[in-house]
C-alpha cells in the first residue's frame, strides 16, 4: 500500500511538474515566434537589402569620350576600336602559367610583366586584370586561336582615344591618359564617373572640357556567390558617351600653319577679327599625342622632354617674347589718341653714325644708313626705330601701357581652356615700383617704344591686338570652342551701332571695356595706323613688301618685328653679321602680324619664328602663304556657318 | 505482479497494430518529407550526395523505428542501464579510436557510417533516468544518496562530450537529464540552489572554455564584432531568414544558400534555409509540426500506466522540445551558436538514429501502455 500511495504521489508530482514545464515550453515557442516575426516581417526590408548586397556585385564599365571636331566636322579626336585582353583572377587557377602563356602569344616585355604583377597586388581576387590595352589585329586573332589553352583570358573589344592628325593639334587638343589621384581630386565629374582604367584629359581641350567629354559610366550587375564568382548577369545599364565638342579650328589652315613651321621653333595664330574664333593655333616643334594614350615609354618621353626647341611648350600661349616692331602701330595709335603727336610729325633718322641720344645713352635704328626724314606713316611702313624712340619719349610709358592693355596685351586670352597660358607683361612706372621696387628711367620708355625691354607678349596676344585694330577698334572675345549660340550678324550689327554712339569722356583712362564696345577715342587714328600697315606690306620700301599679294582678294596689311634676344653691342654693330652667321641661340626672333583682306578685313594672324632672324625675311613669307589659304577657305567657312545656324 | 506482466504478453499482434499511434507516425513522415526537400534544396535542386544519403538514412531509420516500436517497454526498462553503459563505453572508445574532423573528435567509424556516440547518449540518459526514478520512492528522492547518483550519471557523459569538444550536445544531454530530474519531483529548492551556483561559477566555467567557444559566446552578444569570422554564420543566417519575409523566396530560390553565403546549411542551419525559402508562414508551420509531435508524445505519456513509461515519454518530449528550441533559437540569433542539430531535419545519421530510437521507445510505451513494470 505504501508503494501504491507513493506511486500516486509520484504521478501527481509528475503531472504538476509537466504542467509547469509545458507552460515554459509555450513561453519559449512564443519567444521564437516573436523573434521570427521580428526578423521576417518587421525588419524584412533591412534583411532583404542585406541579402541583395550579398547577392549582387556591380561592375562599372568605362564611358566613351565625346568626339572633338574642327569647325567643319572633321574629327580631330576620335574613339578608335582597340583589342584588349584581360585575365580574370577568379577563373585562373595558376596565374603565373596563364601570364606566361599570354606573354608568349602576344609578346609582353619584362617591363609590362612587372607592371601586371604590381597591378595584381592591388585588385580583389575576383577582379580582372588588364594585360594588354592595345593589341594589333594579328596578335588579337592569334590570341583567339589559343584562347582555350589560357585559363581566364578574356579578349575584349574596347574603344580608346585616337588623334587622326597626330602632331598637328597636340598643343590645342592635348592628350588623354589614365586618371591619376590628382585628376580625381580636382574634378568632381571624374570622381563621380571614375572607373579603373578611365582615361581623362591631361592637357589642352581634353583636360579643360573633361566635364563635357567624359560621359557617364555604365553598370553591369552580376549575381555572385559567397566567393565573389559571377553567376549570371542581372542587368546592364549602358554607359553614355560624352558630348561631342566642336572647335573653331580649321584643320586645313592649322595643318598648313604647322607645316610652315616645320623644322623651326615658333608659333602661328589666326583669328576671326569679329567672332574671335581661333582658326589656327600652331606651335612648333610638336609631338604625337597618341603616344600618351597608353602611357608614353621612357625613350619617347625623354626625346620630347630633352628637345632644345621645347615641343612641350605651347608657344602661342605660353611662349613669352618681346613684341619688337609689331608694337609700333599700337605706340603710334596711343600717341595719336592722347593727342601727343600728329601724323605729320617729322623725325630725322641719321643712321648709326648719329644715333638717338638721351642722357648720354645712345639708341640705334636697325637701319645702318638711316631712314632720313620720317613721317608717322613712313615710320610704321619702314619700321624706323628712331621715330618711335621719340614718339615713346613724348608719350610716356604709362599712357602706352593703358592702350597696350586695352588692345589685349598683358592678360590671358584663353585662360579657362589652357591653364598654362602666360599673362605676359606690359610695364608701367607703377609696376616697376611695386614689383622691382625701382624708379622708371626714361631710357626704358624709349626702348619700350620699339617693343624691347620689359615688355613681354604671347603670339596669341599679338594676334588679338592686330584683330582688334583691324576690326576698327572693337573689343572681341577670342575662343577656340565653338559656341552654338554665337550669332555673327548680331555681332556685326552691334559693332555698327556702337560706332554711332557718343564717345565716353573718360575713354582714355585705365578702364575695362565691355565686349564689342569701342576701344578708341577717334576712329580716324585707327584708320591712320591701318593705312600705314597697308603701306608696310604693299608699297615700296615697306618692310614686308616682298611678301605682298598682288591679287586684291588676298591683299593684306601687316607689320614686321624683329626682337632681340640679347643686347646688341658696338662690336656686333661693327661686324653686322648675317643671320646665318650668328649662333642659333643668339639670333633674333622673327615676328609678323597682319590682317586680311585689306579692303574688308576679316582675319588677323601673328607669326613668330624663334631665332628666325628678321621678321621680314623669316616671318612675313609664312604669313603670305597662310593668308592665301585662310582667304580661300573663307567661303567654305561662311557656308558652314549657315549650315550650323539651321541645326 | 506476475499476472499483470502476463497480461501484456497476451496482446495479439492485431491488438498491437491497433494501439499504434498512427498520428505520431504521420507527423514524423511529414517532417521527414520536408527534410528531404530541404536537403534537396541545399544542393541547388540536384538529387546528389546529401539528398541521397539523407533519404536512405531516413527510410532505414524510419523502418527501424517501426520495428523497434514492437519491443516491449519492459525490455527497454530492463536494458536501460545496459544501454547507458554501452553509450558510455562508446564515448570512451571515441577518445581512443575516434575520427577527428574540423578540430574535434566525435565519431567512431562503423564502416557503414560514422557513429556519433554522444547522440545516442542523449537517449541513453533519458532511458537510464526514467528507470532510476521509476524505482525510488518519492520520499527517498531528496536523500543525498539518491541525489548524488543521478548527478554523477549525468556528469560523466557530459564531461566526455565537452572534452571532444562538443558543447552543444553536452548542453542538450545535461538539459534533458535535468528535465527528467525535475519531472521526477526533486524539490524546487535544489534547482534554485544549483542555478545560483551555476551563476557564481560562471567566470570559472568561461575560463576553462576553448578559445573558439569563448569567441562564439562573445560573438553571440555582438555578431558584428567579427563579421567574417565567428559572427559570419549568425549574420548570414539572420539575413537569410529576414529576407525570406512573410511567404519566403520560394522552393529552391533561397539565394543565401544557393550562392553559398550560408554555412553548414545541411546540418545546423537547415532551418535557416527552410525559413528563407518558405518565409514566416512556412517556419510557423514547421514549428507547429514539432509542437504537435511533442504534444503527441506527452499525450502518450498520460495513457501509460507505468511510471517508467510516463517519465520516459515526458522526459523525451521535453528533450525533443529542447533540441528544437536550442537549434531554432540559435539560428535566429537568440542563443549562441553551439552546434545542435534540428531533429529529423538536419543531415546527420547519428542524430537521426537517436531520434528514431527515442521515438520507437515512445511508441513502445503506447503499444504496451497497460503494462505494469515492477520495481
Amino acid at each position: 500500500m505504501i508503494k501504491r500511495t507513493s506511486n500516486l504521489d509520484k504521478n501527481k508530482t509528475i503531472n504538476r511538474r509537466l504542467f509547469i514545464l509545458g507552460s515554459a515550453k509555450v513561453g519559449l515557442l512564443g519567444l521564437i515566434t516573436s523573434r521570427l516575426y521580428n526578423l521576417q516581417i518587421s525588419e524584412k526590408t533591412k534583411y532583404e537589402t542585406l541579402s541583395d548586397k550579398n547577392r549582387f556585385r556591380e561592375w562599372k564599365t568605362p564611358p566613351k569620350r565625346g568626339v572633338i571636331t574642327d569647325f567643319y566636322n572633321n574629327i580631330i579626336a576620335d574613339n578608335k576600336r582597340v583589342y584588349q585582353v584581360y585575365l580574370s583572377l577568379d577563373e585562373t587557377k595558376d596565374f603565373n602559367s596563364s601570364i606566361f602563356k599570354l606573354k608568349n602569344i602576344i609578346g609582353l616585355t619584362n617591363d609590362e610583366l612587372s607592371k601586371i604583377y604590381e597591378k595584381k597586388q592591388k585588385i580583389k581576387p575576383w577582379d580582372s586584370i588588364l594585360v594588354s590595352e592595345n593589341l594589333s589585329w594579328e596578335k588579337f586573332s592569334k590570341l583567339n586561336l589559343y584562347l582555350h589553352e589560357i585559363e581566364g583570358a578574356k579578349p575584349v573589344l574596347s574603344t580608346s582615344r585616337y588623334y587622326p592628325y597626330s602632331n598637328d593639334l597636340v598643343h590645342i587638343i592635348g592628350y588623354v591618359g589614365e586618371a591619376s589621384a590628382n585628376d580625381i581630386n580636382k574634378n568632381k565629374k571624374i570622381e563621380e564617373n571614375f572607373v579603373p582604367g578611365l582615361k581623362v584629359g591631361k592637357i589642352g581641350i581634353e583636360n579643360s572640357t573633361d566635364q563635357i567629354l567624359i560621359g557617364n559610366y555604365g553598370i553591369k550587375r552580376f549575381e555572385v556567390n559567397s566567393s565573389g564568382k559571377k553567376i549570371r548577369e542581372i542587368s546592364y545599364k549602358k554607359e553614355t558617351q560624352g558630348e561631342n565638342l566642336r572647335t573653331t579650328i580649321d584643320i586645313e589652315v592649322q595643318r598648313l600653319a604647322q607645316k610652315l613651321l616645320e623644322n623651326k621653333a615658333g608659333s602661328i595664330c589666326a583669328m576671326d577679327i569679329y567672332s574671335g574664333e581661333i582658326i589656327a593655333l600652331a606651335s612648333s616643334p610638336t609631338y604625337d599625342p597618341n603616344k600618351f594614350t597608353y602611357g608614353i615609354d621612357k625613350k619617347d618621353w625623354n626625346e620630347i622632354k630633352n628637345n632644345k626647341l621645347r615641343p612641350l611648350v605651347n608657344k602661342s600661349i605660353s611662349g613669352l617674347y618681346s613684341p619688337g616692331s609689331t608694337i609700333k602701330p599700337l605706340v603710334a595709335l596711343a600717341a595719336l589718341e592722347y593727342g601727343i603727336i600728329n601724323p605729320k610729325l617729322k623725325v630725322k633718322c641719321k643712321g648709326h653714325d648719329h644715333p638717338y641720344e638721351l642722357y648720354g645713352q645712345k639708341y640705334h635704328c636697325w637701319k645702318k644708313d638711316g631712314h632720313g626724314i620720317m613721317s608717322l606713316r613712313n615710320a610704321i611702313k619702314q619700321s624706323c626705330d628712331i621715330y618711335f624712340y621719340e614718339v615713346a619719349r613724348l608719350l610716356g610709358v604709362d599712357k602706352l601701357s593703358i592702350i597696350a592693355k586695352r588692345y589685349g596685351l598683358g592678360s590671358k586670352v584663353l585662360e579657362n581652356i589652357f591653364p598654362e597660358e602666360k599673362k605676359g607683361l606690359v610695364p608701367s612706372t607703377k609696376w616697376k615700383k611695386q614689383v622691382l621696387e625701382q624708379s622708371w628711367y626714361l631710357g626704358e620708355t624709349v626702348i619700350t617704344g620699339i617693343g624691347q625691354g620689359y615688355i613681354q607678349t604671347t603670339p596669341l596676344q599679338l594676334c588679338l591686338m592686330t584683330a582688334q585694330l583691324a576690326n576698327g577698334g572693337f573689343k572681341i572675345k577670342p575662343n577656340i570652342i565653338y559656341d552654338s549660340k554665337f550669332n555673327y550678324e548680331e555681332v556685326l550689327s552691334k559693332i555698327q551701332s556702337e560706332k554711332n554712339k557718343p564717345i565716353q569722356a573718360n575713354i582714355l583712362k585705365d578702364q575695362n571695356v565691355n565686349l564689342y564696345e569701342k576701344l578708341y577715342k577717334n576712329s580716324n587714328n585707327i584708320k591712320i595706323v591701318l593705312d600705314a600697315m597697308y603701306g608696310s606690306t604693299n608699297e615700296h620700301f615697306g618692310t614686308s613688301f616682298r611678301s605682298r599679294h598682288n591679287d586684291k582678294k588676298y591683299r593684306y596689311a601687316g607689320k614686321t618685328g624683329t626682337s632681340q634676344v640679347r643686347r646688341i653691342t658696338e662690336k656686333d654693330r661693327e661686324l653686322d653679321l648675317d643671320t646665318s652667321e650668328i649662333e642659333y641661340k643668339n639670333r633674333d626672333h622673327a615676328l609678323f602680324v597682319a590682317f586680311a583682306p585689306y579692303d574688308k578685313p576679316k582675319y588677323a594672324i601673328s607669326v613668330l619664328v624663334e631665332h628666325g632672324g628678321s621678321g621680314s625675311k623669316a616671318a612675313a613669307p609664312l604669313a603670305k602663304k597662310l593668308i592665301k589659304k585662310i582667304i580661300d577657305r573663307d567661303k567654305d567657312r561662311e557656308i558652314k556657318r549657315e549650315e550650323l545656324k539651321i541645326i | 505482479m506476475i499476472s499483470s506482466s502476463l497480461n501484456a504478453l497476451n496482446y495479439s499482434f492485431f491488438d498491437k497494430l491497433k494501439s499504434v499511434d498512427y498520428f505520431l507516425i504521420l507527423i514524423v513522415m511529414i517532417i521527414g518529407a520536408i527534410s528531404i526537400f530541404s536537403i534537396y534544396s541545399t544542393e541547388n535542386g540536384e538529387f546528389s550526395f546529401y539528398t541521397k544519403n539523407h533519404l536512405i538514412r531516413l527510410v532505414a531509420f524510419f523502418l527501424l523505428f517501426l520495428v523497434l516500436s514492437f519491443v516491449r517497454v519492459s525490455t527497454w526498462y530492463r536494458q536501460a542501464y545496459i544501454f547507458y553503459l554501452l553509450g558510455l563505453l562508446l564515448l570512451f572508445l571515441v577518445i581512443f579510436f575516434g575520427i577527428s574532423a574540423s578540430g574535434s573528435k566525435r565519431w567512431i567509424n562503423l564502416f557503414v557510417f560514422n557513429l556519433q556516440p554522444s547522440e545516442l547518449m542523449k537517449i541513453a540518459v533519458i532511458l537510464c533516468f526514467a528507470r532510476y526514478y521509476h524505482r525510488i520512492q518519492s520520499s527517498d528522492i531528496e536523500s543525498y544518496k539518491y541525489l548524488l547518483q543521478p548527478i554523477i550519471l549525468l556528469l560523466i557523459p557530459c564531461y566526455l562530450v565537452i572534452t571532444q569538444p562538443d558543447l552543444g550536445t553536452a548542453i542538450l544531454i545535461a538539459g534533458s537529464g535535468i528535465a527528467i530530474i525535475w519531472l521526477a519531483g526533486l524539490n524546487i529548492k535544489y534547482f534554485i540552489y544549483s542555478g545560483l551556483m551555476l551563476l557564481v561559477s560562471l567566470p570559472f566555467i568561461i575560463s576553462i572554455l576553448k578559445p573558439y567557444q569563448k569567441s562564439r559566446i562573445l560573438t553571440f552578444f555582438n555578431p558584428e564584432r567579427d563579421p567574417l569570422g565567428a559572427g559570419y554564420q549568425i549574420i548570414q543566417s539572420k539575413i537569410a531568414i529576414g529576407s525570406g519575409g512573410m511567404y519566403g523566396k520560394g522552393f529552391l530560390k533561397g539565394t543565401q544558400s544557393y550562392l553559398e553565403f550560408l554555412p553548414e546549411k545541411h546540418t545546423d542551419f537547415i532551418f535557416t534555409l527552410f525559413s528563407e525559402e518558405f518565409g514566416f508562414f512556412g517556419s510557423l508551420l514547421l514549428i507547429f509540426l514539432y509542437a504537435l509531435l511533442v504534444y503527441r508524445i506527452i499525450k502518450i505519456g498520460f495513457s501509460c500506466r507505468s511510471f517508467f513509461a510516463k517519465l520516459y515519454c515526458f522526459g523525451f518530449s521535453s528533450a525533443l522540445f529542447l533540441y528544437v528550441f536550442v537549434n531554432i533559437a540559435m539560428v535566429v540569433g537568440l542563443l549562441p551558436i553551439v552546434g545542435a542539430p534540428l531533429p529529423i531535419m538536419s543531415y546527420g545519421g547519428s542524430s537521426m538514429l537517436s531520434i528514431m530510437i527515442g521515438l520507437s521507445i515512445v511508441m513502445s510505451c503506447k503499444i504496451y501502455s497497460q503494462e505494469i513494470i515492477s520495481n
